[in-house]
């Protein structure tokens, strides 16, 4: 199996999307599952949310944000390149069903899977309203695509350059509409903030938790979780969880343990020349 | 496998009765690598060896064994070295020599049942077997024909020993197989579980790239239950199917904390290390990070691998087994190596808690004494809490080794198929047949975890009854 880069598309400054030919992958694949990539042989696998998916065409596509050393080095990869691996598509479905109201909430790199969600749930026939957060104005993609599968739109940026300044605006919106569900997708402190918003409403929230992966097949643990207070494993019992009952603390903690680590790995990267240096 | 210092006495006198030691790598030196610690024979050695075996009429030592090697049969070849004949007197039975000649438990198996044996001095049948591999490795190895094509497809879920031998036995039998593996490379625990310095893994390689060569279809990354369920590869033209999944998920110890960093379950230790080959960090991109003060919660060989890695990753390693000495699951042969190299054992206790700093990671642990009492219902001797024992000890990386269940992926994905809801088992008959018609199922995921070699004895006995069901099912389907 080749996974040939049939296309790249440069969202913003550090975030690109692709293309990949995946056939039997885009066969399969559902809102809310993930894929794990090795970029090159001896790589590191890295998991990513499917943001979407051609049957026809025989395609899947994925959204990343360059962080650490793989991520970089996937950012280098071009049209015709193709990946070591992808494995997937991996994790439960997210529940597409007609609930009525739905709020899709997403931050940063996570708005590209997100708005696969939003189509979904208006699909369904939910009337969608969609929120797109970003750091800046210069972080914002794909507000077209979210006007096309939503019934509403809203964009906030951290700094307030594009939009609503931060989150705070969502207690308004919850107050003067109701709504029968929420899903977040983003960093976990927004995920966090978000259902923390949403819990007074008591608006079941369904948040999409990244916790480092490994195997993604539910071999290694790493992935565990604390929901309800009964651990679980990201990869196999998620990736989506009940946002209110969600030990965000926790995985917060759980992602940085190998902080030191994967500065070393990036910082060796950057240094080797393999990086940002090429491309800009 | 030259250039080594035998460390044994062989006084004359007693060369028929002592076993031909192997060298190995001293202690002091293998412990700063992940090389292999044991050598294997010479060819002096190897014929001065098989040469003890008395050639029983009777041969006890083959019902020891879990696939029913001809052991006399191969153990004569070297002692006419007639080594090619030797190998393929092996693989009539066993599709990986090379690696059960490395880690069988010979002594509860094959050598337990050697009429030497009795004697306390068993013929080395492992150390043999190895020696015959590595030869064949080394001089080309031989693909055996192959019948002619039945037509018939089979789906393997799972390339570990169980799926390959499975794959290796229906591929030579004339079907079209097809091998599925949800991970990125073939061998299952003999990639990720069992470290390089006691199974290599260009050996493994090998191992795959025979079954391979057979003609069997190797498809890695696909991981059944999502990429296909069991239904659909049954519509989408295949006859039959085996499920060969594993047991690889971890079992915790409930205990507070146990969400810290740098506490590991034995399978992400050993999958960072032994599969995205974290020892050679920053050169590899996976990273793994053991402290000074590494405890290990466990008393079985995979505890025993953890152990061992951590002390080539330069930590100070103990291992807190809550039984004693006796009831030690590991290898005997595992245990005594893992003592040389430093392991500190500490016995009857358990741990209660553990402690983490600001940062979220691990930072010492709360234990408590215990003691054995009646053994339980099936024998095995219980242990309790001696009340009022806490007390707490400095850790910085913890790997809790304390067992595997079956993988759940395919058990939850597939309606219908009967599993034992507390262990997690798919129920099979002997011959690895399911309640459902067509598929099959055996090694870990049938037995929860086990043996390399019963696992592939399960797989062949699986071979044979699909190779009969399919056959049977000829007629009824008349075309095809
Ligand atoms: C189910 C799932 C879906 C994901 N979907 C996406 C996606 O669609 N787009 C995207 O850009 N990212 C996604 N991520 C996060 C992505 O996997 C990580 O950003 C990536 O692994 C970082 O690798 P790296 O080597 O570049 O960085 P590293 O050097 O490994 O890490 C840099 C930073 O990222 C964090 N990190 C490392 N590994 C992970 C991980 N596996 N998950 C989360 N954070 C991690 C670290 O804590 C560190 O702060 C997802 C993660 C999971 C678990
Ligand atoms: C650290 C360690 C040390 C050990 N040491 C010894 C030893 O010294 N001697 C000994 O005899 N035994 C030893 N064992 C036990 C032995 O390795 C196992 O009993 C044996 O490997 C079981 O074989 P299997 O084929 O049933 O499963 P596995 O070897 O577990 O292989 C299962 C394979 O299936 C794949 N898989 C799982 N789910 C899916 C899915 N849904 N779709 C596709 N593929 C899937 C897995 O990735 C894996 O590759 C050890 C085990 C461990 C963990
Ligand atoms: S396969 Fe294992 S048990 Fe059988 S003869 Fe070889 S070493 Fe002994
Ligand atoms: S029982 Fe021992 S001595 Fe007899 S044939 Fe087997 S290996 Fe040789
Ligand atoms: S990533 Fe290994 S168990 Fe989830």
């Amino acid at each position: 199996m080749t996974y040939e880069i049939l296309s790249k598309t440069q969202l913003a400054q550090k975030e690109t999307l692709f293309e990949v030919n995946a056939p039997e992958i885009a066969a399969k694949a559902q809102p809310g599952q993930f894929i794990i990539i090795i970029p090159r042989a001896g790589g590191e696998r890295v998991p990513l949310t499917i943001c979407d998916y051609d049957v026809e065409r025989g395609t899947v596509s994925f959204a990343f944000h360059e962080v650490g050393k793989t991520t970089k080095e996937l950012g280098t990869f071009e049209k015709g390149d193709c990946l070591y691996n992808v494995t997937g598509p991996l994790g439960n479905p997210s529940e597409i069903k007609n609930y009525g109201r739905v709020l899709c909430v997403g931050g940063s790199i996570m708005i590209a899977p997100l708005l696969l969600q939003s189509k979904a749930m208006k699909d369904a026939g939910n009337h969608v309203t969609t929120v797109l957060g970003c750091r800046s104005k210069d972080f914002l993609f794909m507000l077209e695509k979210a006007k096309a599968c939503s019934d509403e739109v809203h964009v906030a940026s951290d700094d307030g350059s594009i939009g609503e300044r931060g989150l705070d605006f969502l207690k308004e919106l919850l107050k003067r509409e109701r709504y029968d569900r929420c899903v977040v997708m983003g960093p976990v402190v927004m995920m966090k903030y978000v259902s923390d918003i949403t819990r007074p409403f008591g608006v079941p929230t369904v948040v999409t938790l990244t916790p480092i992966m490994i195997d993604g097949m539910g071999m290694c643990g790493v992935c565990r979780v604390t929901v309800g207070g009964k651990m679980l494993f990201g990869c196999v019992d998620g990736p989506e969880f009940d946002g209110h009952n969600t030990d965000f603390d926790e995985l917060i903690k759980r992602q940085r343990t190998m902080l030191p680590e994967e500065r070393l790995s990036s910082l060796l990267w950057e240094t080797s020349g393999g990086c940002d240096c090429e491309r800009q | 496998m030259n250039g080594s210092e035998p460390d044994t006495k062989k006084a004359a006198s007693t060369k028929r009765q002592q076993a031909v030691e192997m060298p190995k790598q001293g202690p002091e030196e293998r412990v700063r690598n992940f090389r292999e610690v044991a050598l294997g024979y010479t060819e002096e050695m190897a014929r001065e060896e098989a040469s003890r075996c008395l050639q029983c009429k009777n041969p006890q030592c083959r019902k020891g064994c879990p696939v029913d090697v001809p052991i006399p049969n191969f153990i004569k070849c070297i002692t006419e070295g007639n080594y090619a004949e030797g190998i393929s007197v092996i693989k009539t039975k066993n599709a990986l020599p090379a690696v059960c000649g490395r880690v069988c438990p010979q002594e509860e198996q094959c050598q337990k049942m050697c009429i030497l044996g009795k004697k306390g001095n068993p013929i080395s049948i492992g150390r043999l077997e190895r020696y015959l591999a590595d030869w064949e490795r080394e001089h080309g190895v031989q693909v055996p024909e192959k019948a002619s094509p039945t037509g018939k497809k089979v789906a393997v879920i799972g390339a570990g020993p169980a799926g390959l031998t499975v794959a290796a036995d229906l591929v030579k039998l004339g079907h079209e197989v097809t091998l599925f593996e949800a991970l990125h490379v073939a061998g299952g625990v003999l990639i990720y579980g069992i470290p390089e310095f006691r199974l290599p893994k260009d050996i493994v390689q090998k191992e795959v790239e025979y079954v391979q060569r057979l003609g069997v279809d190797l498809r890695l990354g696909n991981l059944i239950g999502r990429i296909h369920t069991i239904p659909e590869l049954l519509e989408s033209g295949y006859d039959a199917v085996f499920i060969g999944s594993g047991a690889g998920l971890p079992q915790w110890t409930g205990c507070p904390g146990e969400n810290l960093g740098g506490i590991y379950s034995a399978n992400e230790f050993l999958i960072r290390v032994n599969l995205m080959k974290a020892y050679d960090f920053p050169q590899k991109d996976t990273p793994i990070r053991v402290g000074k003060h590494v405890v290990v919660i466990g008393g079985g060989n995979v505890a025993m691998d953890c152990a061992r890695i951590s002390m080539r990753l330069g930590a100070t390693v103990c291992l807190n087994y809550r039984r004693s000495r006796k009831e030690l699951p590991a290898r005997a042969e595992e245990i005594e190596n893992a003592e040389e190299e430093g392991l500190i054992c500490n016995f009857l206790n358990a741990p209660l808690e553990f402690y983490g700093d600001d940062k979220g990671w691990v930072k010492a642990m709360r234990c408590t004494e215990m003691e054995l009492c009646e053994p339980d219902a099936s024998g095995r001797q219980s242990c309790r809490i001696v009340p009022n024992t806490d007390f707490t000890m400095d850790a910085d990386t913890v790997i809790v080794a304390i067992g595997q269940t079956p993988n759940p992926i395919i058990q939850r994905t597939t309606t219908g198929l009967q599993t034992d809801p507390r262990k997690g088992t798919i129920i099979t008959d002997d011959e690895g047949r399911t309640n459902l018609k067509g598929v099959f199922a055996g090694g870990d995921v049938a037995t929860g975890a086990a043996t390399v070699i019963s696992a592939m004895g399960a797989g062949r006995r699986a071979a044979q009854a699909i190779h009969t069901y399919l056959t049977n099912q000829e007629p009824k389907e008349g075309s095809s």
